[in-house]
């Protein structure tokens, strides 16, 4: 069988330098044209009516004012009279018009009467919930006998609240019907997984819907379906016999198309004399909407922890459904895990970072994390510059150091990559893939001409639309390892048929020839080669094409990695404001293709931490039951002066380059919350429980008044 | 009375009294044609309570250096009139409240939330998208720093970060952190580019990055 690998460290030209992302120059002149921007002939644009009630019966909807309105083409009623609402913004009914500003008028005009039933939104007091149920128990070792004979034992209890995933693109698509094919410019994160979706609810052959993602304008986790609005969008279309634009308002798009799980917990851990964990006792609860949540992984990282017990309370709200959000369930058990391991420090008098260190034989990559802890401290200086609690203030101004832990998988998934060689010298590639921000267009490309030995420029890449071959959706970070593993596996085969028709030329055995700086030669002996374009001359008059596939044969992908992160903070204990001045990140993900989108991607996951660690959470009005910050004032993503400075060190080279390609999209998101959360105790002497740490929840917490609950 | 309001002939209160929705600021008779599709009068007589709208106006304004003529309501907003009537589709809608930033062109030169103008107060006006900046194959120095800074993720809020940034180097090639704060504090990213974003700000002093 072939042998697939990656080339070795002295003979790579592309495959772990810096080039600037291929589709930059067209995203900075707004040339590249995204979903939502696409404009059709004869485009008609849709507008959804939602519910105003978080729980309520339909009693009665009245389209006939919308219907008879001036340029209104169709209106669809999504749920009729009996139907049973679950959460504000549901979808009641669509209208699809020539203008937007008619679709809207369309849908105030539509009447519906609601019977209003009793809701409930505010699980952080899950005693209040009227369907909590327990979801799970479970005991290992014998923790009462572990508390009893501990050193110290902290308790805390912990949690932050649900937020959204606030894509800037809204969820949704244009749809067009030609005869009985539908196209559909999704914004999306699964090119190839989408037609099946969109073909089972229209009753039409999956065969005959065209997914296209050229562009899309971020996903996090929340675009993997077509959802009830790409159904209804297709409807419209096909109805009105025309294209329909559909993208949610932002008001809905906060509301119903994405929100990550909250995650509370009454936490007990205890530690021995020598500062070894002992002992877990958690009690957790949260949810995701309608549906609750399942269990975080608890405790975090240190999942050998002996004698431990959990238990987990799922607590349904009438509010949407939750989504993945970027490293599902992790920043949760990060931040609940990492803020009790610190507090624990602090009552054993511990330096945190040496409390971690002692006691890394309880997770999965002890020797990862102390050199990953080692370079992160010195990075900060923490040895000179960290202090206990509450010991490092100017006036009002505290100051504090907070470390943190995290893991991720991250393994490739199955992608299927389609090469071609012409006789003139083009490589192309062709991937039902798709480029959601991460680089996945210039990954792809660097080792399709890493592998002929060509410039980035003299190669093309072909994604986002699903007459691709299938490859998996851009989620769990699987997307960098599948694409670059089935890529790489196709250009290596593409290649040595080449070379199969080169080598008599040359008078050599194949296996004797390499392709490198745009030639293919002997190798050894440079003298003995050819021009790239020379050698795909002689594969005659037909292309050669060539289809990869991942999983497969060779080691060039696997998955698990760790990363330790260090916030340095600046807390008002007058104001209650945190300012974050410093996060300094130290990940590994094996393999790094490109340096330069690796740290883009640890860079925004700081950035993004540093956001759900002080601004931002959905807030549900307990009275009404919608939330009261649906829009971008009050649901408040951070801004570019309020990230401080950022400092990424990538783990490459020998010890981690052998792995082959892992993921990269999840892990440094994971550990902001905690870290940031562990640098404000640091400064101002005491646990704020509660994420985001908003001035109120400081204040509170520094006046001794309560957490959540 | 505003110097727009002067030129445009037409003071804020008469506006109001209009019952067109949102304050007038921009010079709305300047671009005004006579004849409009919905009958409305042009506007010459700031004594007059003038009415335009609630149908299609007929307005004139440059956009990227073309002269483009069309009806709108004039509810219409500059964005939406940008991106759904004339099909450019740079500048995005994302907050729809003057937030975010992702809208934001220039309007003689100022840098403005096209979403938060309505499309007839930029009647007489001329208008720069960012696609009026460059081109993939000639781009302006500031789209050319966001390449190369790597400046940019999905690439939604790219736009409206290189207007802004554009903007702000045009009027302070080598701003200070207040003014960094003032010319793209209000612009929001969710990837997490201000990394690359304060790279190309504070690079273009030295670093032949020049707005405008």
């Amino acid at each position: 069988m072939a042998d697939y690998s990656w080339p070795e460290a002295d003979r790579r030209a592309l495959i772990g330098s810096r080039p600037a992302r291929l589709d930059g120059p067209v995203k900075s002149t707004g040339f590249a044209k995204y979903p939502s921007d696409q404009n059709p002939s004869g485009l008609l644009a849709a507008k959804i009516l939602t519910c105003p009630h978080a729980h309520a019966r339909i009693v009665g909807i009245d389209t006939s004012a919308a219907e008879a309105m001036p340029g209104v083409r169709v209106v669809h009623v999504i749920q009729g009279e009996g139907a049973e609402i679950q959460w504000a913004g549901d979808e009641v009914a669509a209208v699809a018009a020539v203008t937007e500003e008619v679709a809207r008028d369309a849908v105030r005009a539509i009447r519906v009467d609601y019977e209003v039933l009793p809701h409930f939104v505010t699980e952080e007091n899950r005693d209040g919930a009227p369907d909590a149920r327990a979801a799970g128990e479970r005991a290992e070792g014998d923790p009462d006998a572990a508390f009893a004979a501990a050193h110290r034992t902290v308790e805390r209890t912990l949690g932050m609240p649900q937020m959204a995933h606030m894509c800037l693109e809204p969820h949704g698509q244009v749809c067009s019907w030609d005869g009985d094919e539908l196209e559909v410019h999704a914004s999306t994160q699964a090119v190839s997984t989408l037609a099946g979706q969109f073909a089972t609810e229209l009753g039409v052959p999956a065969s005959q819907v065209r997914i296209r993602t050229e562009y899309m304008g971020g996903g996090f986790g929340s675009k993997f379906s077509p959802d009830r609005w790409g159904i209804v969008g297709a409807e419209l279309a096909r109805k009105a016999g025309a294209p329909v634009k559909l993208f949610l308002e932002r008001d809905q798009e906060v509301t119903v198309a994405g929100s990550r799980p909250s995650a509370f917990a009454r936490i007990r851990a205890a530690a021995d004399e020598q500062g070894r964990l002992v002992a877990w006792d958690s009690d957790s609860w949260g949810s995701g909407g309608l549906p609750g949540t399942g269990q975080t992984p608890l405790p975090y990282v240190f999942s050998r922890l002996p004698n431990r017990r959990l238990r987990h309370t799922s607590v349904p709200t009438n509010l949407a459904g939750s989504r993945a959000w970027r490293a599902p369930n992790h920043p949760q058990a990060c931040f609940l895990t990492m803020a009790v391991l610190d507090d624990l420090a602090d009552e054993l008098g511990l330096d945190p970072i040496d409390f971690l260190d002692r006691n890394l034989d309880l997770t999965g990559r002890a020797d990862t994390y102390r050199e990953q802890l080692a370079i992160a401290g010195e990075m900060a200086s923490w040895k000179e510059r960290w202090q206990p609690r509450g010991r490092t203030r100017e006036g009002a101004v505290h100051r504090g150091l907070g470390v943190s832990v995290h893991t991720w998988g991250g393994r490739g998934h199955s992608s299927n990559c389609d090469v071609t060689v012409h006789p003139d010298g083009a490589v192309e590639a062709r991937i039902g893939s798709q480029d959601i921000g991460t680089g996945t267009r210039t990954i792809v490309a660097q080792v399709l001409a890493e592998t002929f030995g060509l410039e980035l420029h003299e190669v093309r890449v072909s994604l986002g639309d699903n007459v691709y071959p299938q490859s998996g959706p851009s989620g769990g970070s699987s997307t960098v390892g599948g694409v670059t593993a089935s890529t790489r596996r196709a250009a290596q085969d593409a290649l040595r048929e080449v070379l199969v028709h080169v080598a008599p030329r040359l008078g050599a055995e194949p296996e004797q020839l390499v392709a490198g700086g745009g030639r293919v030669f002997v190798d050894g002996d440079a003298s003995r080669g050819m021009s790239w374009r020379e050698a795909a001359a002689q594969i005659g008059g037909a292309p050669i094409s060539v289809q990869g596939r991942n999983p497969g044969p060779g080691r060039l992908i696997s998955s698990g990695v760790g990363g330790v992160q260090i916030a340095e903070v600046e807390v008002d204990v007058e104001t209650g404001v945190v300012r974050v001045e410093r996060m300094i990140a130290v990940q590994d993900c094996g393999l790094v293709i490109n340096r330069r989108l690796a740290e883009s991607q640890v860079y925004g996951g700081l950035i993004m931490g540093v956001g759900y660690a002080l601004y931002e959470e959905w807030i549900p009005d307990p009275v009404s039951g919608r939330l009261l910050n649906a829009d971008m004032e009050f649901y408040k993503l951070a801004g570019l002066v309020d990230v401080g400075s950022l400092e990424v060190h990538m783990m490459t080279g020998p010890g981690y380059d052998e792995r082959g390609v892992i993921g990269l999209g999840e892990p440094p998101v994971i550990s902001p919350g905690a870290a940031i959360s562990n640098a404000v105790a640091n400064a101002i002497g005491v646990r704020v429980p509660y994420l985001p740490l908003t001035p109120d929840r400081v204040l509170d917490a520094l006046a001794g008044r309560g957490g959540p609950a | 009375m505003t110097d727009d309001a002067k030129r445009s002939g037409l003071s804020r209160r008469s506006f109001l009294c209009s019952g067109a929705a949102g304050a007038l600021s921009g010079g709305l008779a300047a671009g005004l044609l006579p004849g409009d599709a919905a009958g409305a009068a042009a506007v010459t007589d700031a004594e007059a309570p003038d009415t335009v709208g609630p149908g299609p106006v007929e307005i004139e304004l440059e956009v990227n250096g073309a002269t483009r003529r069309l009806a709108v309501e004039p509810r219409v907003t500059l964005l939406d009139g940008l991106r759904d009537r004339l099909d450019v589709t740079g500048p995005k809608r994302v907050c729809d409240r003057g937030t975010c930033g992702a809208c934001t062109v220039l309007e003689d030169g100022r840098p403005i939330y096209a979403c938060s103008r309505l499309m007839i107060e930029s009647a007489g006006r001329s208008i720069t998208t960012v696609e009026g900046l460059g081109s993939p194959d000639a781009m302006h120095d500031v789209q050319q720093a966001f390449v190369e800074n790597d400046a940019q993720q999905c690439g939604y809020c790219t736009p409206g970060f290189v207007v802004a940034t554009a903007a702000l180097l045009a009027r302070h090639p080598a701003p200070s952190e207040q003014e960094i704060e003032a010319g793209l504090g209000g612009n929001l990213c969710r990837c997490g580019t201000y990394k690359g974003i304060r790279a190309v700000v504070e690079g273009a002093g030295g670093g032949g990055v020049s707005g405008g």
